[in-house]
Order: C-alpha cells, then sequence, then structure tokens
C-alpha cells in the first residue's frame, strides 16, 4: 500500500498532463489506490460523481475534456457507483467525427448501457453511418457495440449492413461481422441466415466456428454433410498447417483446435458414419498432446469429451482412458471420469485412489466435482457410503444453492438405491434435520406415503415395525432445539397416523409431544395445522377404541389459541378438533378409521344423483339453467329487458347494486336447506372441491350415477413410486420400458434388456495396489462388492408391485385391445409409471385443452353444468393414442382424476397434471367456473399457504375419510350450486 | 460463452469489469462482492476453478491482481484459463512488461485489447499477433497515443520496483499449471 502511495505521489507529480489525462484523475486514481477502506473509497467516488455531474452539464465543454469525463464516469461505474447522468454525452461521443473520440464514445456506451436501455435507439442511427464508414477501424469500432448493443427489436436495422461486411476486404471487419452474425443468432435464431466457413484469414475462419456450434448445436442433422471439412480443419491445425502466430505454447492453434473438437463431439453423437471420418485426427490428437502445459491438457480434455459423446470406438477410448490417467489436473481429470464412466464404468475402478484423494483435498470445488462423479457412479453396493458421504459434507457447507442441489441427490440417490427401508428413513431423517428447508416439499410428501403404504411387500408385521420405528425415531429427533418446518410436518404426520398404532406409546404422550412441538419453537402455521390435525387424530383412533380422551391444559391452550386465529384454516382445523370431541366413538370411527391415509375416494363430480330433482323442478315449472358462458350473449339484453320491465317508471341508469336474492320460490328452498348446518358442522376447505371440479371435465363418466354408493376403491396406477430405477442414463430407456411392459401383462419377474447393462457394471472388480488401511477400505466400499446388484433388482420389482397389481387387476380392458393399442398404451405410460421424477406428459395428451374447449364450445343443453363433462370426455379423438387412453379407465383417465384427489397427497409431481389443467379451466365455459373461481377466490383467503394447495388437500383427505367426506363434498355442492342457481334465477326472473 | 470479466486486486479492488450478460447496476455489485470474498479466500494450492451459481469461475492470479471470468458450466475451463493468459501475454506485449499499475491507470486501453480478444462473450482472436496489429493500427490514430503509452511505461519503469512487479515475471505464484 504504500509503494502504491508512494507511486501515485510521484505520478501525480511528475505527470503534468503527460498521460493525456489532468493531474486531476491521476489524483482521483492515486486516491482510490490509498483508500484504506470500501467506505472511504466510495465516499471518494462519490464525491468525484457529483463534480463530474456539475463540470459534465456545462456548456461548451471542450471536446477533449469531455472525453476525459467520460473516462471518468467509466472508472467511476466500473467501482459500483451509478453515473447515468453521463450517459447521454456518452452517446453523443459516439457522433463525434474524430475517431478517438468516437472509440471513447462507443467504449463508454457499451459499458454502459445494457441491450434494453431506453438510449440504445439513439445509437442505431449512428451505428449504422459508422458501418458504412471507409475507414476500416471505425467500422470495427461500431462492430463491437453492434456486439454490445443492439437488441432483437434493431437488429433489423443493421443486418444488411453487417451482411455486407462479411465480404469486406479487412479480415478484422469480417471476423466482427461473423461475431455480430452470432450475437444476432443468439439474440434472435431467425435472422441469421447464411455463414461462410470457408476463409482465407484463420482468425475469420475460428470465428465463424463460434455461431457454426450454436448453429449445430440446433440443428445437427442439417450440418452433417460438413463433417469432412471439419474433420479436414482439424487436420491442418494439427499438422501445424496454420501460421506460426496462432500457435500457443507451442501447441498449433489450440483454441480454434477446441472449438473444433467441439463441434465434432455434437456432429459424432450417435452417428456411426460421420463419427468414422473423425477417429483417425482424434488418435493424431491423443497422440501429439503434451500434458506438460494447461491448454495441452485442455486440448487433451476437450478430445475426451469428444471420444466420449461420439459413436465409440475402443481404441480411442483406450487412449484416452490413458490419457486421463496421467491427467495432471484433478478436477478436469475428475470431470474427463465422470464422461468417461458413462461408456465404461470399469475406467473409474483403476483411478478409484486418485478420486479417494480428490474427496479428502481441500479444494472444495474439487471436493464438489468428485462429488458429481460419485453420483454418477453411485450402485446399490456402494450407496451407503457414498450417501453417508454426500450428507456429512452437507451438513457442513453453507453455501444453500450448493446444498440444495447436494440434497437432492442424496435423496434421488436414497430412492433409487436405499438397501433397506430403515435406512431409508434414516438417511432421509438426516437430510431433513440438516437441510430441510432446502428440500423439495414433493420429498418429504414422499416420505410420508412411503411411511404409509409400506414398500408394498405383504408383510403386515414389517410395514407396523417400519412405522413404529419411524415413531420411535421421530420422537426422539423432536428432542432436538431447531427443526426445518417440512420436517416437522412429516413428523406431526406420522405421530398422528403412527403414533399410537403400536400401543407404546400412550395418546396423551403424543399429544404433548405434539404441543410442544407448536409451543417450543417459532413454528408456522402450517405446523401447526398439521399438528393439530395429528392431535385430531389421535383423540379420533382414541375415541374410537372407546377410549376417554381426557384433554391435556396445554393441548386445550393451543385449540383456543388457534380457535382465535389469524388464519382461517387453523380455526377451521380448531374447531373440527373440538366438534370430534363432542361425538360419539361411532360417529368417530366412521369419520376417522384407523389406517385410511392410503385409501382412495371417489366422488360423483357429476352431480348425476341431482338429476331427477333438477327434472322435477323443471317439471314443476322452474327455469332450466343456463351456464353463465351461454348467458354472456345476451345476458346484457335481458338484463335490460328485465330492468325495463321492473322499474319502467325510473327512465334512467340504475348505479346502485342489485339487492341479494330474496327467497322466493318455496318449494325448492327447503330442500336444500337442509344439508347446511351439517355442512357447516364440517366444513371443507375449498381446495378439494377445487381441484376435483378441475379435473371432471376431463373425467370419463365411469363414475356414474351410483359411483358414490358402490365405488370406493383403490387405484394406484400412475402411483408408482420410483424405487429401483436403473442408474445410467443409457440403460435406463430399455430397462424401464421392458419392466413396465412385462408388468402391464400381469407378469412381475424381469429379465434380459434392463439388467444387461447392469451385468457390465459388475464385472471385473478386483486388484487394489497396497496404500492406507482406511483408504482402501474407503475404496472397497466404493467400488467393490458386486454382489446385491441383482437382489437389489428383485427387491425392487417386489416392491414395484402395489401400483402394478392394479393394472393385473383391471387386464379385461386392456387385453381386449388388439396388441398395437396395448402397446401404444404401455409405451407412453412408462415415465408416468417408473419415473414419478420427471413432470408427465402423457397425461397431459388426455387433456388437450383445445379438444376440451371444442368440446364445451358448442350450445349446451339444459342440464348443461351436469353433462359437459360427460360430452368433454366422450368427445371423439380420432389419434388412435388419445383413444386409448380414453378408452382405457386404468392407466390414462384414472391417473389423470386420481392425481387431483388423492394422487397430490402422494406426490408432488402429479401437481404437474393438475397444473395443466388449470388454464385449461379458464377456458371452459360452463358455469362452475364462476364456481371454481370463486372458491379459488376463497381459497386463498382461507389457506395460510396459499402457494401449497397440496397441503390442505392432504390434511383434508386425511382428516375427512371416504364416505363422510363424500357427503360433505356433495353438501358443499349442493349449496354452492343453490346459490348460483337462485343467483341466476333471479336475474331472469 | 463469458458472461464477465473481473479483474480484482488482492484487497478486493476492482480494476476492470466487462459484462457481457445483462446484470443490473445492483447485481453487478453483489456479484463483485461475493465472488471476490470467494476467490481471495482460496487458499494457493487450490485449484483455478469455482463453481458458483450454476455457473463456472475460472480465475487466474499475476502477482497481485486476479483475472477471473465466469463462463457456463459446460465450457472447458483450461481453454478459459488459457484465454486469460492470452490477455495477459497480450496485455503484456502492448503495455511492455505490464504491471497492474498500467491496468490501474490505462484501464480504458484494456479495455480496447479486452475488445479486441473477446467479443460478445467469445473469443473472436487467438493470434497475438493479429490483435496486437490492430490495438497498434487504432493507437496510431490517437494523437500521441504511442507518445502516452511509451511515457506511461517509461513513469512506472521509474517507479517502486517491487510494486511494479510485471504480471508475467511471476510465475511463481501462479498456480494450477503443472
Amino acid at each position: 500500500m504504500e509503494q502504491l502511495k508512494t507511486i501515485g505521489r510521484e505520478l501525480a507529480i511528475g505527470s503534468h498532463g503527460g498521460w493525456g489525462q489532468s493531474k486531476e484523475f491521476l489524483d482521483l486514481v492515486k486516491s482510490i489506490g490509498e483508500a484504506r477502506s470500501k467506505a472511504e473509497e466510495d465516499r471518494i467516488i462519490l464525491r468525484e460523481v457529483e463534480s463530474l455531474r456539475r463540470r459534465i452539464a456545462e456548456p461548451d465543454v471542450p471536446r477533449r475534456k469531455m472525453k476525459e469525463y467520460i473516462i471518468r464516469l467509466v472508472y467511476a461505474e466500473m467501482l459500483g457507483h451509478d453515473a447515468s447522468f453521463g450517459y447521454i454525452h456518452a452517446v453523443k461521443m459516439t457522433h463525434d467525427d474524430a475517431l478517438p473520440l468516437k472509440r471513447t464514445g462507443y467504449l463508454a456506451v457499451t459499458l454502459f448501457l445494457s441491450e434494453d436501455h431506453d438510449l440504445i435507439i439513439l445509437i442505431v442511427n449512428t451505428i449504422q453511418k459508422d458501418l458504412r464508414s471507409d475507414n476500416y477501424l471505425v467500422v470495427c469500432a461500431a462492430l463491437a457495440a453492434v456486439c454490445k448493443l443492439i437488441n432483437e427489436e434493431t437488429i433489423p436495422a443493421v443486418l444488411p449492413q453487417v451482411v455486407d461486411l462479411l465480404a469486406h476486404p479487412k479480415e478484422a471487419v469480417r471476423k466482427k461481422a461473423v461475431m455480430a452474425l452470432h450475437r444476432f443468432y443468439r439474440r434472435s435464431p431467425a435472422s441469421v441466415s447464411h455463414l461462410r466457413l470457408c476463409d482465407n484469414d484463420p482468425g475469420v475462419m475460428g470465428a465463424t466456428l463460434c455461431p457454426l456450434f450454436d448453429l449445430i448445436c440446433a440443428d445437427v442433422n442439417s450440418y452433417k454433410d460438413l463433417v469432412i471439412s471439419f474433420v479436414g480443419i482439424l487436420k491442418q491445425v494439427a499438422e501445424r498447417r496454420l501460421p506460426k502466430t496462432y500457435d500457443y505454447h507451442q501447441i498449433a492453434a489450440p483454441f480454434i483446435q477446441i472449438k473444433l473438437l467441439k463441434i465434432l463431439a455434437l456432429l459424432g453423437s450417435g452417428d456411426k458414419q460421420a463419427s468414422g471420418h473423425m477417429y483417425t485426427v482424434l488418435g493424431d490428437i491423443f497422440r501429439k498432446c503434451e500434458q506438460s502445459s494447461n491448454i495441452g491438457n485442455a486440448v487433451l480434455y476437450e478430445s475426451i469429451c469428444c471420444v466420449s459423446s461420439i459413436y465409440p470406438n475402443a481404441k480411442l477410448l483406450e487412449a484416452a482412458a490413458e490419457a486421463t490417467s496421467n491427467h495432471n489436473l484433478k478436477y478436469m481429470g475428475v470431470d474427463a471420469l465422470g464422461r468417461l464412466i458413462r461408456i465404461n464404468p470399469d475406467i473409474a475402478e483403476e483411478h478409484q485412489l486418485a478420486v479417494i484423494d480428490c474427496l479428502e483435498d481441500p479444494d472444495d470445488t474439487l471436493k464438489r466435482k468428485t462429488f458429481e462423479l460419485l453420483y454418477k457412479m453411485t450402485k446399490s453396493t456402494n450407496v451407503e457410503v457414498i450417501v453417508d458421504r454426500m450428507i456429512e459434507y452437507m451438513i457442513n457447507i453453507s453455501d444453500n444453492h450448493y446444498k440444495t442441489e447436494i440434497a437432492s441427490r442424496c435423496v434421488e440417490l436414497a430412492e433409487q438405491f436405499a438397501p433397506t427401508n430403515e435406512w431409508f428413513i434414516q438417511t432421509m431423517n438426516k437430510v431433513f434435520e440438516h437441510a430441510g428447508d432446502l428440500v423439495n416439499v414433493r420429498v418429504a410428501h414422499n416420505l410420508m406415503r412411503l411411511i404409509a403404504e409400506g414398500f408394498g411387500e405383504d408383510d403386515e408385521g414389517a410395514e407396523s415395525q417400519l412405522r413404529s420405528s419411524a415413531v420411535d425415531s421421530y420422537l426422539r429427533i423432536l428432542a432436538e432445539p431447531k427443526l426445518p418446518s417440512l420436517f416437522l410436518q412429516v413428523i406431526c404426520w406420522v405421530l398422528g397416523e403412527y403414533g399410537t398404532a403400536d400401543g407404546k406409546y400412550p395418546a396423551a404422550y403424543i399429544i404433548g409431544k405434539l404441543c410442544d412441538v407448536t409451543e417450543a419453537l417459532l413454528c408456522d402455521d402450517t405446523v401447526k395445522a398439521y399438528a393439530i390435525s395429528a392431535i385430531l387424530k389421535i383423540c379420533a383412533f382414541e375415541i374410537a377404541e372407546g377410549r376417554r380422551v381426557e384433554m391435556l391444559p396445554e393441548c386445550q391452550s393451543l385449540i383456543d389459541e388457534s380457535s382465535t386465529s389469524h388464519s382461517t384454516d387453523l380455526q377451521q382445523r380448531a374447531y373440527e378438533l373440538q366438534a370430534l370431541l363432542c361425538l360419539e366413538s361411532q360417529a368417530v370411527e366412521s369419520v376417522m378409521p384407523l389406517d385410511a391415509s392410503c385409501e382412495d375416494i371417489e366422488i360423483d363430480k357429476n352431480l348425476t344423483f341431482l338429476k331427477d330433482f333438477v327434472q322435477q323442478s323443471i317439471e314443476n315449472g322452474a327455469r332450466p339453467y343456463i351456464p353463465e358462458s351461454e348467458r354472456s350473449g345476451m345476458s346484457n339484453v335481458s338484463n335490460f329487458k328485465s330492468q325495463y320491465q321492473h322499474e319502467a317508471s325510473i327512465h334512467m341508469l340504475r348505479f346502485e347494486a342489485y339487492e341479494l336474492p330474496r327467497p322466493s320460490p318455496a318449494h325448492v328452498i327447503p330442500q336444500v336447506s337442509v344439508p347446511t348446518p351439517i355442512a357447516d358442522l364440517f366444513p371443507v376447505p375449498e381446495t378439494t372441491y377445487n381441484s376435483e371440479t378441475s379435473q371432471a371435465s376431463k373425467l370419463p363418466s365411469v363414475a356414474g350415477a351410483s359411483s358414490a354408493a358402490h365405488g370406493i376403491k383403490l387405484h394406484l396406477d400412475g402411483v408408482q413410486r420410483r424405487w429401483g430405477k436403473p442408474t445410467y442414463s443409457s440403460s435406463s430407456g430399455p430397462s424401464s420400458t421392458t419392466s413396465t411392459e412385462k408388468t402391464t401383462n400381469g407378469v412381475t419377474h424381469i429379465d434380459g434388456v434392463g439388467s444387461q447393462s447392469r451385468d457390465k457394471l459388475n464385472e471385473s472388480r478386483r486388484k487394489q495396489p497396497e496404500v492406507s488401511a482406511e483408504k482402501q477400505k474407503l475404496a472397497a466400499s466404493l467400488f467393490g462388492g458386486s454382489a446385491g446388484k441383482t437382489e437389489k433388482k428383485a427387491t425392487s420389482t417386489q416392491r414395484a408391485p402395489k401400483g402394478n397389481t392394479r393394472n393385473a387387476e383391471r387386464p379385461g380392458a386392456a387385453r381386449s385391445r388388439s396388441p398395437e393399442i396395448s402397446k401404444e398404451k404401455a409405451a407412453p405410460s412408462v415415465p408416468d409409471l417408473l419415473d414419478l421424477g420427471e413432470p408427465n406428459p402423457t397425461s397431459t395428451t388426455i387433456v388437450d385443452p383445445f379438444k376440451q374447449l371444442e368440446g364445451l364450445v358448442g350450445p349446451t343443453p339444459m342440464p348443461s353444468p351436469l353433462d359437459n363433462s360427460v360430452k368433454t370426455s366422450g368427445f371423439e379423438t380420432p389419434d388412435l393414442m388419445a383413444a386409448a387412453y380414453t378408452d382405457l379407465p386404468p392407466s390414462g383417465s384414472s391417473s389423470g382424476s386420481l392425481s387431483s384427489t388423492t394422487g397430490d397427497m402422494y406426490s408432488a409431481d402429479k401437481t404437474s397434471n393438475t397444473a395443466t389443467s388449470v388454464p385449461s379451466i379458464k377456458k371452459g365455459p360452463f358455469p362452475q367456473d364462476s364456481l371454481r373461481k370463486d372458491a379459488r377466490a376463497r381459497q386463498v383467503g382461507v389457506t395460510p399457504t396459499g402457494n401449497n394447495p397440496n397441503l390442505n388437500k392432504i390434511q383434508v383427505l386425511f382428516l375427512f375419510n371416504r364416505k363422510i367426506k363424500v357427503i360433505i363434498h356433495i353438501l358443499d355442492k349442493i349449496t354452492l350450486f343453490k346459490n348460483t342457481f337462485w343467483n341466476h334465477h333471479f336475474v331472469y326472473g | 460463452m463469458i458472461h464477465f470479466v473481473l479483474l480484482i486486486s488482492r484487497q478486493g479492488k476492482v480494476r476492470l469489469t466487462k459484462w457481457y450478460s445483462t446484470y443490473s447496476q445492483k447485481e453487478r455489485t453483489k456479484v463483485i462482492r461475493e465472488l471476490s470474498g470467494l476467490i481471495l479466500a482460496r487458499g494457493p494450492k487450490l485449484s483455478n476453478f469455482i463453481e458458483w451459481r450454476g455457473y463456472k469461475v475460472v480465475y487466474r492470479r499475476y502477482a497481485s491482481l486476479y483475472f477471473c471470468m465466469c463462463i457456463d458450466a459446460d465450457d472447458n475451463e483450461l481453454e478459459i484459463l488459457e484465454i486469460i493468459h492470452h490477455f495477459v501475454e497480450i496485455l503484456d506485449r502492448y503495455f511492455g512488461s505490464v504491471c497492474e499499475l498500467d491496468l490501474i491507470f490505462n484501464f480504458h486501453k484494456a479495455y480496447y485489447i479486452l475488445d479486441e480478444i473477446l467479443i460478445a462473450g467469445e473469443l473472436q482472436e487467438s493470434s497475438k499477433k493479429t490483435v496486437a496489429r490492430l490495438i497498434a493500427a487504432q493507437d496510431s490514430l490517437v494523437e500521441a497515443a504511442k507518445e502516452q503509452a511509451s511515457s506511461v511505461s517509461n513513469m512506472i519503469a521509474q517507479c517502486v520496483a517491487a510494486h511494479c512487479r510485471p504480471l508475467l515475471d511471476n510465475r511463481v505464484e501462479e498456480r494450477g499449471c503443472s
């Protein structure tokens, strides 16, 4: 620092203008250099900015002076201060004729403005002029500005000129023009049509590779014909036929080589013929690459990437693997290994000790990269070690971004390879404990589902053992001082469902614990809501058993507090709990049957049972219900008319609102008003109703009129877990298809294709050189031990059936279908069954919103609110696949409808279904639409967690079971239906 | 693609910034603060790469100056590392054994040079000679530019030698190249 001071002083003294910059500026730089703190620096700059603001606004600032001001502004801006007042002066400076000033102007403008800045429009004209300039330096300056400033809207203004410049005699201009086109392409891909690859100047050729890379990324196939010329160029480069100036540290034009290798990797991937052209030149590069320098390694790394992405060639792979072993930079080495491992997992084993070294390296970046590698090579044999390591590492880092990532990876690996259920639950607990708030909600729901459903094994004993072990561990964990809210939710739920199931803990103990949860921490309303529901469940179980529940004082105070809470959701739960306590055991048992969380509920969403009533009313002279959308056209007219009739005496516009509907015709009201008190007793949050109606339109009429009475069945077809998903992306495709095809046909064993790729992994696990015992042990646990692989597969299939048996159980439809159709069906449903991780595209096909719309727009007959959904679901789809879906309730439709009701409780992925259906709601022109909007609005007001509708659904589903719930829904619907019915009635009458 | 280039001194002072992707002034300050915290804290024996917000930051230290470039996750880090070196070599050739002070007082020159090497976040020219020729051509049009440049280097040459350590002579402090 002192040194800098002295220099600054000397400079300031000795430099009277000799620098082209004034003393003031040098002083500024000097004082910034001397500043001891950021605050001091800020003060200096602020002073500078103020003085500049004053001086720059003075009239007739000399141009030279202005140039310096602008440069000082750039300096201020660079240090993070706002210099926006000077932008316009920088823009003006670009108009200047003198090149130095113009360049300064352009420089400042490119540094100041972003491409969407308002001032851009003022520069476009100057740029256009400058692009036509005779002086190539002016053109270069303008092109540099083009590369930074031109946005999508202004591309057309300069595009023709830039294209013309591709033929400019100066290579510097051609090169910049190419880069500008590249930039245009990035901004708006449609604007760039043609690029010349062949240019005499290697610089321009090198620049052209940038846009070509992007173009090829976008569309590989149309550039296949260029493979030979690319290979030719690469060959020339490798043979040092380019000018010497392109050499860099004795490597021939490495940057161009790297770009070419990237392009070749794209072109050669999965194309045997194209790859064939590349083998020789790639082999050459491997041979010539020297690994003593960074750049040599860079080229080497790129060629490994290329080799690993093109059609595999054994010899090259060998060379690549060999190169990796000598690789100096661990980071790149690890990455390269990660790429190679996808093709041949054995390679990593040769470097296992190096990998372990990396894992213990103090360098964080390297560790992360290594974890990435481990993640890629995780198998059921080493999952425990790897996940433990990951969690250990996760606990120690503070970077939330990465923590989230590693947590989700832990979860993913645990879900895929968990050796035992206990281990899985323990692991999940750890993840939640340490990164709970960063984990996806879906994971929590998965865990709950897992505990609820068990693992698909028939062994009830094992399930209950699992549950009680979960309860044990959660009770233990609750002693921890601070737990993430998501984890608390899971704990509450599990304690509520299974806390008293094995009779180990008295209800009062569990309730006390739950109350502690709500009191101890600053827990949010969601957790409280979970806790109250859990208490409710426990009380219900107790009452149903005939035992008396004595209210603990803290529980009572919790209820009191909640029933006056700001959150209406909490209030509601508290009142529900109170109401339940007053019921007798019989009633409670049917409200809250034990262990009913896995059962499904079917609801007659079409209200078909009301048809008779409606019919009767109409016969009695009631007006038919006209959906709101139908009304919209004529409502104005009829409104006018009725208004006119009713208030003929007042010939003026009416501004006050209509009065509320009066309870007019008496013959309808008594019937509907009966259920309302009950509805008040069991208020149901609107969410459920809401989501169901949103699904109603796509629900085929399977439910039928009597479904409420007879059909409460378990639909688990679309909600298969993701256990036992294959490891490597290469093998995941085939194995998953085969397994589902098998299982859909009712066969539960798995053979050949899927495990074939795994067998490869099993080969050769051997010899480790003598190193420290600990490392060796770790190495062994990471890489060794080929057993368990096949067992694992077997268990995973055992677990699978829960979902699949559903398919098997309803073979009628599937079997009677022609083979093509069932195949058609099986193929798209694969991701649905085996991979819940990805949003499910197949279900969206069922719900094509346009078709839905089409079906709805037509004139709707009388009892239209009830008919609409039936009509849409029966909508004739010419498409074979769609037909298969609509015809086959098992996979398509039921999973669609399930997703809204129970599916949500099982996995949040299914929300992708509901999400897709949401937009279509708005289009649906039927009257329920309005109800739904209404309900949604209320829901937003009601739910404390408006952003998490799943929560409510889950809660509700667990709270009210089966029939009771169905009835409540119906009541709810009737109330709403009644309301709108009368509203309309009034309007028309 | 390179998203931005940062030059930070060992004390965390910003010497040069160039943004190829759009960042607001506020974001820029935040990025600089965050990255200088990360990079300056790293020990000398660690790798030159940081994974950061889904991007990678490649940095390299020359004397007391850190050159950082932020790239996409799928870019080749070693290449970027060498682009940094390429840039430094060109600076060195232009200023004549460049040191931090050259860049402090002539940051706009450094910007011009950077503009000749990188454009829109891509390497546009890998030949040092071509870049040098272009810069020279531009400077010849600027009155007294050469004079200035030489006077700067003369001036600096007279200054306390220790601080004006040429960036490139300082290979000892460089990491990751073996």
